[in-house]
Protein backbone atom coordinates (compact mmCIF):
# COMPACT_ATOMS: atom_id res chain seq x y z
CA UNK A 1 0.00 0.00 0.00
CA UNK A 2 1.18 3.49 -0.71
CA UNK A 3 1.30 6.13 1.98
CA UNK A 4 -1.27 8.90 1.69
CA UNK A 5 0.11 12.25 0.50
CA UNK A 6 0.12 15.33 2.71
CA UNK A 7 -3.05 17.17 1.70
CA UNK A 8 -2.54 20.62 0.21
CA UNK A 9 -6.18 21.32 -0.66
CA UNK A 10 -9.66 20.27 0.34
CA UNK A 11 -11.01 20.64 -3.15
CA UNK A 12 -9.64 17.60 -4.96
CA UNK A 13 -11.57 14.38 -4.91
CA UNK A 14 -10.08 11.57 -2.87
CA UNK A 15 -8.07 8.78 -4.39
CA UNK A 16 -10.05 5.55 -4.40
CA UNK A 17 -7.31 3.03 -3.61
CA UNK A 18 -6.63 2.24 0.07
CA UNK A 19 -3.63 4.05 1.52
CA UNK A 20 -1.54 3.97 4.65
CA UNK A 21 -2.10 6.72 7.22
CA UNK A 22 0.24 9.65 7.02
CA UNK A 23 -0.43 11.31 10.39
CA UNK A 24 1.14 9.03 12.95
CA UNK A 25 1.70 8.93 16.69
CA UNK A 26 5.37 9.60 15.85
CA UNK A 27 4.34 12.95 14.35
CA UNK A 28 3.18 14.21 17.76
CA UNK A 29 5.40 17.10 18.86
CA UNK A 30 3.59 17.92 22.09
CA UNK A 31 1.37 15.87 24.38
CA UNK A 32 -0.41 17.00 27.52
CA UNK A 33 1.15 16.06 30.88
CA UNK A 34 3.96 14.16 29.17
CA UNK A 35 7.65 14.74 29.89
CA UNK A 36 9.38 12.10 27.80
CA UNK A 37 7.95 12.51 24.33
CA UNK A 38 10.25 10.95 21.72
CA UNK A 39 11.76 13.36 19.21
CA UNK A 40 9.72 13.15 15.99
CA UNK A 41 11.67 11.76 13.06
CA UNK A 42 10.21 14.15 10.52
CA UNK A 43 8.62 17.57 10.30
CA UNK A 44 5.32 17.69 8.43
CA UNK A 45 4.42 20.69 6.35
CA UNK A 46 2.41 23.13 8.50
CA UNK A 47 -1.23 23.18 7.44
CA UNK A 48 -3.98 25.74 7.96
CA UNK A 49 -7.63 26.28 7.32
CA UNK A 50 -8.43 29.75 6.02
CA UNK A 51 -11.89 31.18 6.70
CA UNK A 52 -12.63 34.20 4.52
CA UNK A 53 -15.47 35.97 6.28
CA UNK A 54 -16.10 38.23 3.28
CA UNK A 55 -17.05 35.22 1.15
CA UNK A 56 -19.20 33.41 3.71
CA UNK A 57 -22.91 33.33 2.92
CA UNK A 58 -23.95 31.69 6.20
CA UNK A 59 -25.38 28.56 4.56
CA UNK A 60 -24.09 26.21 7.29
CA UNK A 61 -22.95 23.60 4.80
CA UNK A 62 -19.78 23.46 6.91
CA UNK A 63 -21.81 22.65 10.03
CA UNK A 64 -23.71 19.94 8.20
CA UNK A 65 -20.53 18.46 6.76
CA UNK A 66 -18.94 18.52 10.22
CA UNK A 67 -21.90 16.72 11.79
CA UNK A 68 -21.94 14.18 9.00
CA UNK A 69 -18.22 13.43 8.90
CA UNK A 70 -17.82 13.28 12.68
CA UNK A 71 -21.10 11.39 13.10
CA UNK A 72 -22.30 13.68 15.87
CA UNK A 73 -25.95 14.11 16.78
CA UNK A 74 -26.71 17.64 17.95
CA UNK A 75 -30.07 18.08 19.63
CA UNK A 76 -32.82 19.63 17.57
CA UNK A 77 -32.86 23.22 18.80
CA UNK A 78 -35.39 26.00 18.81
CA UNK A 79 -35.47 29.36 17.11
CA UNK A 80 -34.78 32.27 19.43
CA UNK A 81 -34.73 34.92 16.74
CA UNK A 82 -31.29 34.28 15.32
CA UNK A 83 -29.98 32.12 12.53
CA UNK A 84 -27.47 30.75 15.03
CA UNK A 85 -28.29 27.12 15.56
CA UNK A 86 -27.47 25.49 17.92
CA UNK A 87 -26.97 28.48 20.19
CA UNK A 88 -23.49 27.50 21.21
CA UNK A 89 -20.79 24.99 20.45
CA UNK A 90 -21.58 21.66 22.11
CA UNK A 91 -19.92 18.31 22.55
CA UNK A 92 -21.92 17.29 19.44
CA UNK A 93 -21.31 20.48 17.41
CA UNK A 94 -17.65 21.25 16.75
CA UNK A 95 -18.23 24.26 14.51
CA UNK A 96 -20.88 26.96 14.56
CA UNK A 97 -21.85 29.84 12.30
CA UNK A 98 -22.14 32.87 14.58
CA UNK A 99 -24.34 35.66 13.23
CA UNK A 100 -23.87 39.28 14.27
CA UNK A 101 -25.81 42.28 13.04
CA UNK A 102 -23.37 45.16 13.26
CA UNK A 103 -23.88 48.80 12.35
CA UNK A 104 -20.70 50.24 10.90
CA UNK A 105 -20.24 53.56 12.74
CA UNK A 106 -18.42 55.09 9.75
CA UNK A 107 -21.03 54.35 7.10
CA UNK A 108 -24.13 53.65 9.22
CA UNK A 109 -24.53 50.53 7.09
CA UNK A 110 -25.83 47.35 8.64
CA UNK A 111 -23.28 44.62 8.11
CA UNK A 112 -24.19 41.02 8.67
CA UNK A 113 -21.08 39.48 10.15
CA UNK A 114 -21.02 35.72 9.96
CA UNK A 115 -18.10 33.90 11.54
CA UNK A 116 -17.51 30.19 11.57
CA UNK A 117 -16.48 29.49 15.16
CA UNK A 118 -14.47 26.47 16.26
CA UNK A 119 -11.05 25.36 17.43
CA UNK A 120 -8.27 27.65 16.18
CA UNK A 121 -5.53 25.00 16.49
CA UNK A 122 -3.14 27.30 18.34
CA UNK A 123 0.59 26.90 17.86
CA UNK A 124 0.76 27.36 21.66
CA UNK A 125 -2.41 25.55 22.81
CA UNK A 126 -3.80 26.61 26.19
CA UNK A 127 -5.89 23.44 26.41
CA UNK A 128 -2.82 21.25 26.08
CA UNK A 129 -0.94 23.27 28.67
CA UNK A 130 -3.80 23.01 31.18
CA UNK A 131 -4.60 19.31 30.64
CA UNK A 132 -3.57 17.01 33.54
CA UNK A 133 -4.15 13.71 31.72
CA UNK A 134 -1.09 12.31 29.94
CA UNK A 135 -1.61 12.19 26.19
CA UNK A 136 -5.23 13.39 26.23
CA UNK A 137 -4.33 16.40 24.07
CA UNK A 138 -1.67 16.17 21.37
CA UNK A 139 -0.21 18.50 18.79
CA UNK A 140 1.10 17.12 15.52
CA UNK A 141 4.03 18.64 13.67
CA UNK A 142 1.64 19.91 10.98
CA UNK A 143 -0.01 22.09 13.63
CA UNK A 144 -3.19 20.12 14.30
CA UNK A 145 -4.24 20.01 17.97
CA UNK A 146 -6.26 16.89 18.67
CA UNK A 147 -8.03 15.37 21.67
CA UNK A 148 -7.30 11.69 22.32
CA UNK A 149 -10.52 10.61 23.95
CA UNK A 150 -9.40 7.38 25.55
CA UNK A 151 -7.03 9.45 27.70
CA UNK A 152 -9.50 12.22 28.50
CA UNK A 153 -10.84 12.28 32.08
CA UNK A 154 -13.44 15.03 31.66
CA UNK A 155 -12.03 17.43 34.25
CA UNK A 156 -12.65 20.54 32.14
CA UNK A 157 -9.15 21.99 32.61
CA UNK A 158 -8.97 22.46 28.82
CA UNK A 159 -11.99 24.77 29.09
CA UNK A 160 -10.05 26.80 31.65
CA UNK A 161 -6.94 26.87 29.47
CA UNK A 162 -8.48 27.72 26.09
CA UNK A 163 -8.36 31.43 25.17
CA UNK A 164 -11.19 30.97 22.66
CA UNK A 165 -13.82 29.13 24.77
CA UNK A 166 -13.93 26.12 22.47
CA UNK A 167 -13.81 22.72 24.26
CA UNK A 168 -17.10 21.25 25.47
CA UNK A 169 -17.41 18.35 27.92
CA UNK A 170 -19.94 15.70 26.96
CA UNK A 171 -22.65 14.99 29.52
CA UNK A 172 -22.84 11.48 28.07
CA UNK A 173 -19.31 10.14 28.24
CA UNK A 174 -17.63 12.96 30.24
CA UNK A 175 -14.97 13.57 27.62
CA UNK A 176 -13.98 16.81 25.96
CA UNK A 177 -14.79 17.51 22.31
CA UNK A 178 -13.82 20.07 19.70
CA UNK A 179 -12.87 20.43 16.03
CA UNK A 180 -10.14 17.96 15.06
CA UNK A 181 -9.29 19.84 11.85
CA UNK A 182 -10.42 16.50 10.44
CA UNK A 183 -7.14 14.91 11.50
CA UNK A 184 -8.57 11.58 10.38
CA UNK A 185 -9.14 12.98 6.86
CA UNK A 186 -5.80 14.78 6.78
CA UNK A 187 -4.15 11.46 7.68
CA UNK A 188 -5.36 10.01 4.38
CA UNK A 189 -4.58 13.03 2.22
CA UNK A 190 -7.95 14.78 2.50
CA UNK A 191 -8.80 18.31 3.56
CA UNK A 192 -11.34 19.01 6.32
CA UNK A 193 -15.00 18.21 5.65
CA UNK A 194 -16.14 21.81 6.21
CA UNK A 195 -13.71 23.15 3.61
CA UNK A 196 -14.73 20.41 1.20
CA UNK A 197 -18.40 21.32 1.59
CA UNK A 198 -18.13 25.11 1.43
CA UNK A 199 -19.95 26.25 -1.74
CA UNK A 200 -18.22 29.64 -2.00
CA UNK A 201 -14.79 28.46 -0.93
CA UNK A 202 -14.92 30.85 1.97
CA UNK A 203 -13.23 27.94 3.76
CA UNK A 204 -10.07 26.73 2.09
CA UNK A 205 -7.39 24.38 3.33
CA UNK A 206 -3.75 23.83 2.51
CA UNK A 207 -0.24 24.48 3.73
CA UNK A 208 -0.08 27.45 6.06
CA UNK A 209 2.27 29.25 3.66
CA UNK A 210 -0.20 28.82 0.80
CA UNK A 211 -3.07 29.99 2.97
CA UNK A 212 -1.23 33.15 4.04
CA UNK A 213 -0.43 33.85 0.40
CA UNK A 214 -4.05 33.28 -0.59
CA UNK A 215 -5.20 35.52 2.26
CA UNK A 216 -3.04 38.33 0.93
CA UNK A 217 -4.73 38.16 -2.49
CA UNK A 218 -8.07 38.30 -0.71
CA UNK A 219 -6.98 41.30 1.34
CA UNK A 220 -5.85 43.11 -1.83
CA UNK A 221 -9.28 42.47 -3.30
CA UNK A 222 -11.02 43.71 -0.13
CA UNK A 223 -8.81 46.81 0.00
CA UNK A 224 -9.82 47.56 -3.59
CA UNK A 225 -13.46 47.35 -2.51
CA UNK A 226 -13.00 49.93 0.23
CA UNK A 227 -12.24 47.64 3.18
CA UNK A 228 -9.08 49.49 4.13
CA UNK A 229 -8.61 47.57 7.36
CA UNK A 230 -9.05 44.11 5.90
CA UNK A 231 -6.45 41.73 7.29
CA UNK A 232 -5.43 38.29 8.46
CA UNK A 233 -6.34 36.99 11.92
CA UNK A 234 -3.43 34.77 12.90
CA UNK A 235 -2.92 35.94 16.50
CA UNK A 236 0.70 36.08 17.63
CA UNK A 237 -0.28 35.87 21.31
CA UNK A 238 -0.87 32.12 20.92
CA UNK A 239 2.06 31.69 18.51
CA UNK A 240 -0.19 31.93 15.48
CA UNK A 241 -3.04 29.55 14.72
CA UNK A 242 -3.76 26.84 12.19
CA UNK A 243 -7.23 28.15 11.57
CA UNK A 244 -6.92 31.69 10.27
CA UNK A 245 -9.47 34.27 9.24
CA UNK A 246 -9.61 36.97 6.62
CA UNK A 247 -11.49 39.75 8.40
CA UNK A 248 -12.87 42.75 6.48
CA UNK A 249 -12.47 44.75 9.71
CA UNK A 250 -9.29 43.22 11.07
CA UNK A 251 -8.59 46.14 13.41
CA UNK A 252 -11.47 45.07 15.68
CA UNK A 253 -11.83 41.27 15.71
CA UNK A 254 -14.24 41.40 18.64
CA UNK A 255 -17.10 42.69 16.46
CA UNK A 256 -17.17 39.20 14.94
CA UNK A 257 -19.20 37.62 17.74
CA UNK A 258 -16.51 38.20 20.34
CA UNK A 259 -13.43 36.94 18.52
CA UNK A 260 -10.68 37.87 21.03
CA UNK A 261 -8.72 40.97 20.00
CA UNK A 262 -5.45 39.74 21.47
CA UNK A 263 -5.81 36.12 22.59
CA UNK A 264 -3.14 34.53 24.73
CA UNK A 265 -2.99 31.88 27.40
CA UNK A 266 -4.14 33.60 30.59
CA UNK A 267 -1.31 34.49 33.01
CA UNK A 268 -3.46 32.78 35.67
CA UNK A 269 -3.24 29.52 33.73
CA UNK A 270 0.49 30.01 33.17
CA UNK A 271 0.92 30.70 36.89
CA UNK A 272 -1.14 27.69 37.89
CA UNK A 273 0.69 25.32 35.55
CA UNK A 274 4.08 27.00 36.01
CA UNK A 275 5.37 28.41 39.27
CA UNK A 276 2.53 27.05 41.44
CA UNK A 277 3.23 23.51 40.30
CA UNK A 278 7.02 23.74 40.53
CA UNK A 279 7.23 25.71 43.78
CA UNK A 280 4.30 23.78 45.29
CA UNK A 281 5.92 20.42 44.63
CA UNK A 282 9.24 21.68 46.04
CA UNK A 283 7.68 23.09 49.22
CA UNK A 284 5.52 20.02 49.85
CA UNK A 285 8.44 17.69 49.13
CA UNK A 286 10.80 19.54 51.46
CA UNK A 287 8.16 19.72 54.21
CA UNK A 288 7.37 16.02 53.96
CA UNK A 289 11.04 15.00 53.88
CA UNK A 290 11.88 17.37 56.72
CA UNK A 291 9.04 16.04 58.86
CA UNK A 292 10.12 12.45 58.22
CA UNK A 293 13.77 13.15 59.06
CA UNK A 294 12.90 15.17 62.17
CA UNK A 295 10.44 12.46 63.18
CA UNK A 296 13.10 9.75 62.96
CA UNK A 297 16.15 11.60 64.20
CA UNK A 298 14.92 13.86 66.98
CA UNK A 299 13.89 12.63 70.37
CA UNK A 300 10.53 14.27 70.43
CA UNK A 301 8.79 15.61 73.46
CA UNK A 302 8.35 12.84 76.02
CA UNK A 303 6.42 12.66 79.23
CA UNK A 304 8.48 11.33 82.18
CA UNK A 305 7.62 9.77 85.54
CA UNK A 306 7.95 13.12 87.24
CA UNK A 307 5.13 14.48 85.05
CA UNK A 308 2.96 11.51 85.89
CA UNK A 309 3.58 11.93 89.64
CA UNK A 310 2.78 15.62 89.42
CA UNK A 311 -0.46 14.78 87.67
CA UNK A 312 -1.38 12.26 90.35
CA UNK A 313 -0.62 14.79 93.07
CA UNK A 314 -2.73 17.41 91.31
CA UNK A 315 -5.68 15.10 90.89
CA UNK A 316 -5.45 13.87 94.49
CA UNK A 317 -5.24 17.42 95.86
CA UNK A 318 -8.38 18.29 94.02
CA UNK A 319 -10.10 15.35 95.53
CA UNK A 320 -9.03 16.51 98.96
CA UNK A 321 -7.27 13.26 99.73
CA UNK A 322 -6.14 9.99 98.20
CA UNK A 323 -8.47 8.56 95.65
CA UNK A 324 -10.61 5.71 96.86
CA UNK A 325 -9.82 3.84 93.70
CA UNK A 326 -13.01 4.07 91.74
CA UNK A 327 -11.00 3.34 88.60
CA UNK A 328 -12.05 4.06 85.11
CA UNK A 329 -14.91 6.40 84.35
CA UNK B 1 -16.81 26.87 85.21
CA UNK B 2 -15.84 25.57 81.79
CA UNK B 3 -13.10 27.73 80.39
CA UNK B 4 -10.27 25.49 79.37
CA UNK B 5 -12.00 22.15 78.76
CA UNK B 6 -15.05 20.61 77.17
CA UNK B 7 -17.82 19.51 79.51
CA UNK B 8 -17.28 15.86 78.64
CA UNK B 9 -13.54 15.86 79.45
CA UNK B 10 -13.02 13.91 82.67
CA UNK B 11 -10.55 11.97 84.76
CA UNK B 12 -10.89 8.35 83.66
CA UNK B 13 -8.70 6.78 86.32
CA UNK B 14 -6.42 8.02 89.03
CA UNK B 15 -3.66 5.41 89.54
CA UNK B 16 -2.20 6.09 87.08
CA UNK B 17 -4.06 9.19 86.05
CA UNK B 18 -5.67 9.10 82.61
CA UNK B 19 -7.83 11.88 81.25
CA UNK B 20 -10.56 11.50 78.67
CA UNK B 21 -9.90 14.04 75.89
CA UNK B 22 -12.16 13.07 72.97
CA UNK B 23 -15.38 11.08 73.10
CA UNK B 24 -16.03 8.34 70.54
CA UNK B 25 -18.18 10.40 68.23
CA UNK B 26 -15.49 13.11 67.99
CA UNK B 27 -12.87 10.52 67.21
CA UNK B 28 -14.96 8.97 64.44
CA UNK B 29 -15.61 12.46 63.13
CA UNK B 30 -11.88 13.18 63.17
CA UNK B 31 -10.94 10.01 61.32
CA UNK B 32 -13.61 10.48 58.65
CA UNK B 33 -12.17 13.94 58.09
CA UNK B 34 -8.62 12.59 58.06
CA UNK B 35 -9.44 9.80 55.61
CA UNK B 36 -11.22 12.28 53.34
CA UNK B 37 -8.29 14.65 53.42
CA UNK B 38 -5.86 11.86 52.52
CA UNK B 39 -8.04 10.70 49.60
CA UNK B 40 -8.37 14.31 48.46
CA UNK B 41 -4.64 14.95 48.70
CA UNK B 42 -3.75 11.80 46.75
CA UNK B 43 -6.37 12.32 44.05
CA UNK B 44 -5.74 16.06 43.85
CA UNK B 45 -1.98 15.63 43.56
CA UNK B 46 -2.59 13.32 40.61
CA UNK B 47 -4.11 16.27 38.77
CA UNK B 48 -1.58 18.72 40.16
CA UNK B 49 1.44 17.30 38.37
CA UNK B 50 1.94 14.67 35.65
CA UNK B 51 4.67 13.14 37.82
CA UNK B 52 1.95 11.99 40.24
CA UNK B 53 -0.76 11.15 37.70
CA UNK B 54 -0.10 7.46 38.43
CA UNK B 55 -1.92 7.98 41.73
CA UNK B 56 -5.19 7.86 39.76
CA UNK B 57 -4.63 4.10 39.58
CA UNK B 58 -5.40 3.94 43.33
CA UNK B 59 -8.95 4.99 42.60
CA UNK B 60 -9.57 3.11 39.36
CA UNK B 61 -8.27 5.48 36.70
CA UNK B 62 -8.48 9.12 35.67
CA UNK B 63 -12.22 9.29 35.02
CA UNK B 64 -13.10 7.77 38.41
CA UNK B 65 -10.61 10.00 40.20
CA UNK B 66 -12.08 13.07 38.49
CA UNK B 67 -15.55 11.98 39.64
CA UNK B 68 -14.49 11.01 43.17
CA UNK B 69 -12.35 13.97 44.19
CA UNK B 70 -15.09 16.63 44.47
CA UNK B 71 -17.54 14.22 46.12
CA UNK B 72 -15.02 13.42 48.84
CA UNK B 73 -14.48 17.17 49.07
CA UNK B 74 -18.10 17.64 50.02
CA UNK B 75 -17.83 14.81 52.59
CA UNK B 76 -14.77 16.47 54.07
CA UNK B 77 -16.52 19.83 54.24
CA UNK B 78 -19.45 18.53 56.26
CA UNK B 79 -17.29 16.25 58.38
CA UNK B 80 -15.00 19.14 59.25
CA UNK B 81 -17.98 21.37 59.91
CA UNK B 82 -19.07 18.98 62.68
CA UNK B 83 -15.55 18.99 64.13
CA UNK B 84 -15.51 22.76 63.92
CA UNK B 85 -18.73 23.07 65.88
CA UNK B 86 -17.27 20.89 68.63
CA UNK B 87 -13.89 22.56 68.84
CA UNK B 88 -14.05 26.22 67.84
CA UNK B 89 -14.69 27.63 71.32
CA UNK B 90 -11.52 26.28 72.95
CA UNK B 91 -9.53 27.27 69.87
CA UNK B 92 -10.20 30.98 70.32
CA UNK B 93 -6.95 32.84 71.03
CA UNK B 94 -6.07 33.56 74.65
CA UNK B 95 -3.44 35.90 76.16
CA UNK B 96 -1.10 33.05 77.11
CA UNK B 97 -0.85 32.01 73.44
CA UNK B 98 1.23 35.09 72.72
CA UNK B 99 3.78 34.28 75.41
CA UNK B 100 3.81 30.68 74.27
CA UNK B 101 4.57 31.61 70.66
CA UNK B 102 7.21 34.15 71.71
CA UNK B 103 9.04 31.39 73.61
CA UNK B 104 8.50 28.61 71.10
CA UNK B 105 12.24 27.81 71.27
CA UNK B 106 11.75 26.43 74.79
CA UNK B 107 9.25 23.93 73.41
CA UNK B 108 11.75 22.65 70.88
CA UNK B 109 14.39 22.37 73.61
CA UNK B 110 11.84 20.41 75.67
CA UNK B 111 11.78 23.08 78.41
CA UNK B 112 8.03 23.28 78.53
CA UNK B 113 8.27 24.30 82.20
CA UNK B 114 9.29 27.75 81.02
CA UNK B 115 6.13 28.18 78.94
CA UNK B 116 2.80 29.37 80.31
CA UNK B 117 0.25 26.81 81.44
CA UNK B 118 -2.28 26.07 78.70
CA UNK B 119 -5.86 25.02 78.28
CA UNK B 120 -6.96 22.21 76.00
CA UNK B 121 -5.09 23.59 72.96
CA UNK B 122 -1.77 25.36 72.48
CA UNK B 123 -1.22 28.08 69.90
CA UNK B 124 0.20 25.58 67.40
CA UNK B 125 -2.90 23.42 67.63
CA UNK B 126 -5.05 26.53 67.30
CA UNK B 127 -3.09 27.55 64.20
CA UNK B 128 -3.73 24.13 62.64
CA UNK B 129 -7.42 24.39 63.52
CA UNK B 130 -7.95 27.84 62.02
CA UNK B 131 -5.71 27.21 59.01
CA UNK B 132 -7.74 24.07 58.25
CA UNK B 133 -10.97 26.03 58.69
CA UNK B 134 -9.97 28.83 56.32
CA UNK B 135 -8.36 26.54 53.74
CA UNK B 136 -11.31 24.13 53.68
CA UNK B 137 -13.67 27.06 53.10
CA UNK B 138 -11.48 28.36 50.26
CA UNK B 139 -11.17 24.87 48.78
CA UNK B 140 -14.88 24.06 48.85
CA UNK B 141 -15.86 27.41 47.32
CA UNK B 142 -13.19 27.39 44.59
CA UNK B 143 -13.72 23.67 44.10
CA UNK B 144 -17.41 24.05 43.33
CA UNK B 145 -16.53 26.78 40.82
CA UNK B 146 -14.37 24.31 38.88
CA UNK B 147 -16.63 21.27 39.36
CA UNK B 148 -17.17 20.53 35.68
CA UNK B 149 -19.60 17.66 36.10
CA UNK B 150 -22.27 19.49 38.09
CA UNK B 151 -21.45 23.19 37.85
CA UNK B 152 -20.02 23.73 34.35
CA UNK B 153 -21.64 27.15 33.92
CA UNK B 154 -21.65 28.40 37.51
CA UNK B 155 -18.93 30.98 36.86
CA UNK B 156 -17.40 32.52 33.75
CA UNK B 157 -14.20 31.09 32.32
CA UNK B 158 -12.04 34.03 33.54
CA UNK B 159 -13.40 33.47 37.07
CA UNK B 160 -12.79 29.77 36.71
CA UNK B 161 -9.12 30.50 35.98
CA UNK B 162 -8.85 32.43 39.26
CA UNK B 163 -10.64 29.62 41.11
CA UNK B 164 -8.28 27.05 39.57
CA UNK B 165 -5.19 28.94 40.74
CA UNK B 166 -6.65 29.62 44.20
CA UNK B 167 -7.70 25.97 44.56
CA UNK B 168 -4.22 24.67 43.75
CA UNK B 169 -2.50 27.19 46.06
CA UNK B 170 -4.91 26.37 48.90
CA UNK B 171 -4.32 22.68 48.26
CA UNK B 172 -0.58 23.12 48.67
CA UNK B 173 -1.33 25.08 51.85
CA UNK B 174 -3.56 22.44 53.38
CA UNK B 175 -1.07 19.67 52.61
CA UNK B 176 1.58 21.69 54.47
CA UNK B 177 -0.78 22.16 57.43
CA UNK B 178 -1.55 18.44 57.32
CA UNK B 179 2.17 17.65 57.49
CA UNK B 180 2.57 20.01 60.47
CA UNK B 181 -0.43 18.40 62.20
CA UNK B 182 0.75 14.82 61.75
CA UNK B 183 4.33 15.68 62.66
CA UNK B 184 3.33 17.52 65.83
CA UNK B 185 1.04 14.68 66.91
CA UNK B 186 3.89 12.23 66.46
CA UNK B 187 6.68 14.41 67.86
CA UNK B 188 4.71 15.13 71.03
CA UNK B 189 4.75 11.55 72.30
CA UNK B 190 1.55 10.34 73.88
CA UNK B 191 -0.68 12.54 71.75
CA UNK B 192 -1.99 10.09 69.17
CA UNK B 193 -3.80 7.95 71.77
CA UNK B 194 -6.08 10.95 72.34
CA UNK B 195 -7.57 10.29 68.91
CA UNK B 196 -7.37 6.48 69.06
CA UNK B 197 -8.27 5.48 72.62
CA UNK B 198 -9.70 8.92 73.43
CA UNK B 199 -7.61 9.49 76.54
CA UNK B 200 -4.18 10.80 77.50
CA UNK B 201 -1.99 10.09 80.50
CA UNK B 202 -2.05 12.47 83.41
CA UNK B 203 1.62 13.24 82.84
CA UNK B 204 0.90 14.28 79.26
CA UNK B 205 -1.90 16.55 80.38
CA UNK B 206 0.21 17.99 83.19
CA UNK B 207 3.13 18.67 80.89
CA UNK B 208 1.32 20.12 77.89
CA UNK B 209 -2.12 21.32 78.98
CA UNK B 210 -1.98 21.95 82.71
CA UNK B 211 -4.83 24.45 82.89
CA UNK B 212 -6.99 21.93 81.11
CA UNK B 213 -5.96 19.22 83.58
CA UNK B 214 -6.55 21.50 86.57
CA UNK B 215 -10.04 22.35 85.36
CA UNK B 216 -10.95 18.76 84.57
CA UNK B 217 -9.57 17.52 87.91
CA UNK B 218 -11.25 20.33 89.78
CA UNK B 219 -14.58 19.36 88.34
CA UNK B 220 -14.25 15.98 90.08
CA UNK B 221 -14.62 17.59 93.49
CA UNK B 222 -18.29 18.01 92.75
CA UNK B 223 -18.55 14.24 92.50
CA UNK B 224 -17.47 11.52 90.14
CA UNK B 225 -17.70 12.62 86.54
CA UNK B 226 -19.51 9.54 85.44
Amino acid sequence: MTTAPQPTTAVSNPPVQPMDLNLLPSDVIRASATYDLPEPSRQLEKVAKLIDISKCIGCKACQSACVEWNDTHPEVGENVGSYENPHDLTAEMFTLMRFEEWVNPDTSDLEWLIRKDGCMHCEDPGCLKACPAPGAIVQYSNGIVDFVHENCIGCGYCVTGCPFDIPRISKVDHKSYKCTLCSDRVAVGQGPACAKACPTQAIVFGTKADMIEHAHTRIEDLNARGYDNAGIYDPAGVGGTHVIYVLPHAEKPSIYSGLPDDPRISPLVEGWKGVTKTAGMAVMGIAAAGALLAGFFTRGSRVDDHDEQEAERLVEDDLGGPDKGTGAG
Amino acid sequence: MVKYSERGDHIESTEPVTVSRYRGITRINHWVTAASLIVLALSGLAFFTPALYFLTALFGGGQVTRWLHPIVGVILFFSFLLLFLQMWRLNLPRPEDKTWVANIGELIKDNEEKLPELGKYNAGQKFVFWAMTVLILVLIVSGIMIWEQFFPDLVTIPTRRVAMLVHSLAAVGIILVFIVHVFAAFWTRGTIRAMTRGSVTGGWAWKHHRKWLREVAGRRTQGPAE
